[in-house]
């Protein structure tokens, strides 16, 4: 018997409308986990480097993680993996929500879409039964509306849907795949779903999910929750009150934006309004979200609240969380009421938060700068929010320009020409990030954004705080009960960390910290994308009731798998480096692995280059950022070693820096 | 006629409080699990989430007594705006659905308040709701002794529901033929 896990993989081909319900090695599980990590495993072994995104050969693979379906408050996320028509590399996006235990109670830990159907379809899993059925009457529906009409239409309201909108049905390449909740939004694998004619995955399941070591495992699951309730009620002092609680970062309980509006860049992540923020501001976005929020809500088994539901005037509910409040209306310089309302339309159409309203406002600025001409937006109103409205329809049905913007800022960029690349300039590997622009670089944001392969900020920071305290006491306080921290020493780096002086940035943490703490940041992460927990009570909040030193328990109890620190560790690098051994395959190098160049005003190349390259070391990567063949065999990846050297990707017995293959 | 006290174990529920996680249904599956807490799974649950974001609709519900015929009228209600169809509230485990009953044999579920040896503080749903959407209570109440009805016991529950489907004969002559087979 398989304990955590079903032990099976629900198989789909949609050119031939089969499926097979097919039982996965329980070796694979224990090196790479699930989730992510058997993820990985299936994409290096199944999906070949020349592999386009939008192609049949592409694998379309909705996993739950390892733990999902079990007790673990918080544990339910489905890891969605694709090849991203935006990088055209490997891209996991991930939602929590509903789907993922719903899979699991299903009979299976993943499905797996191969293939393309010719005509829109929608999958309905109902245990063992799958049908592949008509979906003509919900094409250029909403992603939600979807949803209602298929629950109705199946007389099933507890089935769980994950739809496309009109955006994924037109590969949009920031296109999401919605459910309910939740989005799974960056790297345009709602247009991979579009592409394969898969308007939805329908899933309902009644069957049991084992544990091995029941009676440890609800312990554990007790220590956490206390542990939830302790740190509710002992909010962390001296950070700014987004950093202070856990959970997805509470956005709709905090009314107070003077950080994030006086911080993040408005516009085409452009311009800073330091003094934006005042009580009559402040008084009027807070009556908006009060008269448009309906309920705080949360995902599966999880007490934490971090989303709501969101009825803008005339229109119909949504839900909503985290820092897509805003983007919209920073994007536009308007208020919360537009930001609220356009984002019910979006999410309709199913687009990634960050990148439409960039792309939106990338838009506009091409059309002042002259470079896109008035006639290239026929009809374009001449209100600002109208205009944003505008152009989202534009996109989402790839009308006109729109079928140019749907291909994200750096494509559209460098298909318009005439100079509009240099307004593409917020992206990391192709891909439009969070935006932020800052003063004295950061060692360990550069590290992070360098060579983050999750395309985003959020998705690798965490653990250690963003900024140092201010005194000793606050110091001292703040490292007194950090339990979390894989090493004492991470305590040491802390207390040295100064504003001004020596133990600053960029010097300050040195660089061989500076590793280790990217390492660590990155390492809970993955544990997360593997188990399927949520990163808002694991690697996002500081001091989060999941960590290094209990995660192997939880493996352990609930799957039965032997498990300690050093097991876990060692499994989270394995697949780690799969993850940038499917990368690197498909071509990527140290010369992708850059922030943005105007990130930082104060930039240090020189230092940059170095630690760039200790970190590579660090992590087992020549200079080149290519995995060597030593840690490759080391990490029981010998497959990927003698693949990278029948290809020349590597050479037999230099681990020395290779020539890049993008410079 | 002579009085005795027993003990009314009641949930007070906050629907109000309700975030929607459903995590109440699971710790009642993992409960009734047999070894205890051994596997979860919601649709097993005697507890169940109505659950409908976009309406708002969170009303975390809990099974009752079985019963094998469905009402001959039917309600629905509107509470604040808010419509709840036929049935929602109902804790019965009732041919009309499929709410409340085993999902491989279709034997009716019942809430027990959790009880056990040793027993519990207060049922696993409780422990587990965060958001206090649900909380426990015990009272005293004093009592007729005649009028206290001797508990039936889950094995008679499902015996009953047995007999509502397949008729007392055929259920005697399967119970005979399987005291033989022990024989």
């Amino acid at each position: 018997m398989r304990y955590a896990e079903t032990g099976y993989n629900l198989e789909i081909d949609l050119t031939r409308g089969s499926y097979d319900r097919v039982e996965s090695d329980v070796v694979d599980t224990e090196l790479y986990l699930g989730g992510l990590g058997t993820n990985a495993k299936i994409m290096w072994d199944r999906v070949p480097p020349e592999t386009e995104p939008f192609s049949e050969d592409n694998l379309l693979i909705f996993s739950a993680g390892l733990l999902c379906g079990t007790p673990a408050t918080g544990c339910n996320r489905t890891i969605i993996t694709t090849l991203s028509p935006q990088t055209e590399l490997m891209c996991f996006s991930m939602m929590g929500g509903f789907l993922a235990p719903e899979i699991k109670y299903a009979g299976y830990d993943k499905i797996i879409l191969s293939g393309k159907s010719k005509d829109l379809v929608y999958i309905w899993i109902n245990n063992d039964k799958v049908e592949i059925r008509d979906a003509s009457h919900l094409k250029g529906k909403g992603a939600i509306e979807t949803s209602k009409i298929i629950c109705e239409e199946l007389n099933e309201p507890k089935a769980q849907v994950a739809a496309i909108g009109a955006a994924g049905e037109n590969r949009v390449y920031f296109a999401s795949i919605e459910q309910g909740r939740s989005s799974a939004s960056r790297g345009g694998i709602g247009a991979v779903m579009g592409d394969k004619g898969v308007k939805a995955i329908v899933v309902r399941g009644t069957k049991d999910i084992n544990l091995a070591e029941p009676d440890r495992y609800f312990d554990l699951c007790y220590e956490v929750m206390d542990y939830i309730r302790f740190r509710n009620e002992n909010p962390i002092p001296n950070v700014m009150p987004i950093l202070a609680g856990l959970g997805s970062p509470q956005e709709m309980k905090v009314h107070d934006e003077k950080w994030h509006t006086e911080n993040f860049m408005w516009g085409n992540s452009r311009v800073r309004r330091r003094d934006f923020w005042n009580e009559e501001i402040a008084k009027d976005w807070e009556e908006t979200m009060n008269s448009m929020q309906r309920r705080l809500i949360s995902c599966y088994n999880c007490p934490m609240t971090c989303g709501a539901t969101i009825q803008p005037p005339g229109m119909d509910t949504y839900m909503m969380k985290c820092f897509s409040k805003l983007t919209y209306t920073m994007a536009a310089f308007s208020d919360l009421e537009f930001g609220l309302g356009i984002a019910q339309a979006a999410t309709e159409h199913g687009v990634d938060g960050f990148s439409a309203p960039q792309v939106m406002a990338f838009a506009l600025e091409l059309l002042e700068a002259g470079i896109l001409k008035p006639e290239d937006f026929p009809g374009l109103p001449e209100e600002n929010e109208g205009r944003f409205y505008y152009l989202l329809d534009m996109i989402v049905n790839r009308k006109g320009i729109g079928n140019i913007l749907a291909n994200g800022t750096y494509w559209a960029a460098k298909e318009i020409g005439n100079g509009a690349e240099e307004y593409a300039h917020n992206n990391i590997k192709k891909i439009e990030q969070l935006p932020l622009k800052l003063g004295m670089m950061n060692p360990v944001y550069f590290l992070m954004y360098s060579t983050g392969e999750k395309m985003n900020i959020t998705q690798i920071e965490g653990q250690f705080p963003q900024a140092p305290f201010a005194t000793v006491e606050e110091r001292e306080a703040f490292v007194k009960d950090w339990i979390q921290v894989p090493d004492d020493k991470f305590k040491d780096y802390l207390m040295k960390w100064e504003f001004r002086g020596e133990f600053s940035n960029p010097y300050y943490p040195t660089i061989d910290m500076c590793c280790e703490i990217v390492d660590w940041m990155e390492m809970m992460h993955y544990i997360d994308d593997a188990l399927g927990m949520c990163a808002g009570l694991s690697s996002f909040p500081l001091k989060p009731p999941y960590h290094i030193h209990n995660y192997p328990k939880f493996i352990e109890a609930g799957s039965g798998i032997p498990m300690d620190e050093e097991k876990l560790t060692k499994a989270v690098k394995r697949y780690r480096t799969l993850v940038r051994a499917n990368n690197i395959r498909r071509g990527m190098r140290r010369a992708d692995e850059k922030p943005p160049e105007n990130h930082w005003k104060k930039r240090f190349p020189e230092y940059e280059a170095e630690l760039l390259s200790a970190y590579y070391k660090f992590k087992g990567w020549n200079d080149d950022g290519i995995p060597t063949e030593e840690s490759l065999r080391d990490l029981g990846l010998g497959y990927v070693a003698d693949e990278f050297l029948a290809k020349g990707i590597l050479k037999a017995g230099a681990d020395a820096p290779q020539e890049s293959a993008s410079e | 006629m002579a009085k005795k006290t027993k003990t009314v174990k009641s949930i007070k529920v906050n629907a109000d409080l309700c975030n929607g996680c459903r995590a109440c249904e699971m710790a009642c599956s993992a409960f009734h699990s047999e070894p205890k807490y051994s596997s979860n799974n919601p649709a097993r649950s005697r507890i169940s989430v109505i659950r409908r974001p976009l309406e708002d609709i969170y009303v975390p519900v809990y099974a009752g007594e079985y019963t094998p015929a469905e009402c001959l009228g039917r309600n629905s209600y509107i509470l604040d705006g808010k419509e709840y169809k036929e049935c929602e509230f109902c804790r019965a485990s009732c041919p009309s659905r499929g709410d409340f009953k085993e999902p491989d044999s279709g034997l009716p579920l019942k809430c027990d308040m959790c009880e056990s040896i040793p027993a519990l503080d207060e049922p696993l749903c409780v422990k587990w709701c965060m958001v206090g959407a649900l909380e426990y209570e015990e009272r005293e109440v004093e009592v007729d002794e005649e009028e206290e009805q001797p508990k039936v016991s889950e094995m008679e529950l499902g015996l009953e529901h047995l007999v509502d489907k397949f008729g007392l004969h055929k259920v005697a002559e399967s119970v005979a033929r399987l005291t033989k087979k022990e024989d």
